[in-house]
């Protein structure tokens, strides 16, 4: 059972840091299409549901691991603060592929919230193998 | 075996942190490169093939460098090679790895070489003029 869920806990990481490099790959030039558009967002939606669930019940499945401590209170936190930061990059870049818009602003002005999101994700990955206190 | 899994020396942390951070940022930047590569094989777009082959090569090839050197790190923190029998993971590790550098290679030369045929004035281009290819040169692209 922990090596399924394991395996897909960090596919579903693998999901959602894809969906981060192509963000930054956005951010450092590369003008996308809605569609490529479109491909990072679904896969962070499935990246972050994923590494959620499978995360909550690995730390449940694990003896030596409990919800409330404090290295996966902290990878909670971090997860939240990246989807949020994640969602208002989405929200303001999406409107700019309506006709009319201009997308290389929209993702130059959203540029921060990536780099945000970028640290915090770098910082989940070293709450996860460090695991501090645990 | 769940409680085992908590157990692991400090000294394999750092080794595991670029390990997975680089099959991270390799995934990501073939990922990437992927979804502008596809597109210009359609339409034939030379912006979204600039943008596949930089993503290649400032990506996928840097980050498979720091997965598989740090992959090493692990297998000698681990002392693996002092194994008399060797677990089979790690041929299959190994062999899958090397393959995918030799893939990342290649699609990152081809993709190169479809560029700069592409460019005009390239070298490789129907009307070549100069030797200089603008796949690293120019900035924004790739719609």
């Amino acid at each position: 059972m922990y090596d399924a869920l394991l395996f897909l806990h960090v596919l579903a990481a693998f999901a959602l840091i894809a969906a981060m490099v192509m963000y930054t790959g956005f951010t450092l030039g590369a003008t996308p299409s809605q569609g490529s558009f479109t491909l990072a967002t679904r896969l962070e939606d499935v990246g972050g549901l994923g590494t959620l669930i499978f995360g909550i019940w690995l730390a449940l499945d694990v003896d030596g691991y409990g919800l409330l401590d404090f290295w996966i209170i902290a990878a909670l936190v971090l997860w939240a603060a990246a989807g949020g930061a994640g969602g208002q990059y989405r929200g303001a870049v999406f409107p700019a592929f309506e006709p009319g818009g201009n997308v290389a602003a929209a993702l130059q002005k959203a540029a921060v919230l990536n780099w945000v999101r970028v640290a915090l994700a770098i910082l989940l990955l070293a709450d996860m193998i460090w695991k501090p206190w645990a | 075996m769940s409680s085992l899994a908590a157990i692991r020396p400090d000294s394999w942390d750092l080794p595991l942190f670029l390990h997975v951070l680089g099959a991270f940022v390799m995934v990501g930047a073939a990922v990437l490169a992927a979804a502008f590569l596809v597109p210009a094989w359609r339409n034939a777009s030379v912006d979204a093939l600039r943008v596949g082959y930089r993503s290649l090569l400032y990506g996928a090839l840097p980050g498979f460098v720091v997965m598989r050197v740090a992959a090493q790190w692990l297998y000698d923190e681990e002392g693996i090679g002092d194994i008399p029998d060797e677990p089979a993971w790690t041929a299959i590790g190994f062999g899958t790895s090397d393959l995918g550098a030799l893939l990342l290679v290649i699609a990152t030369v081809i993709t190169r070489w479809g560029c700069a045929a592409r460019t005009p004035g390239a070298p490789g281009s129907p009307r070549r003029s100069s030797a200089r290819c603008s796949c690293s040169t120019s900035s924004r692209s790739g719609r």
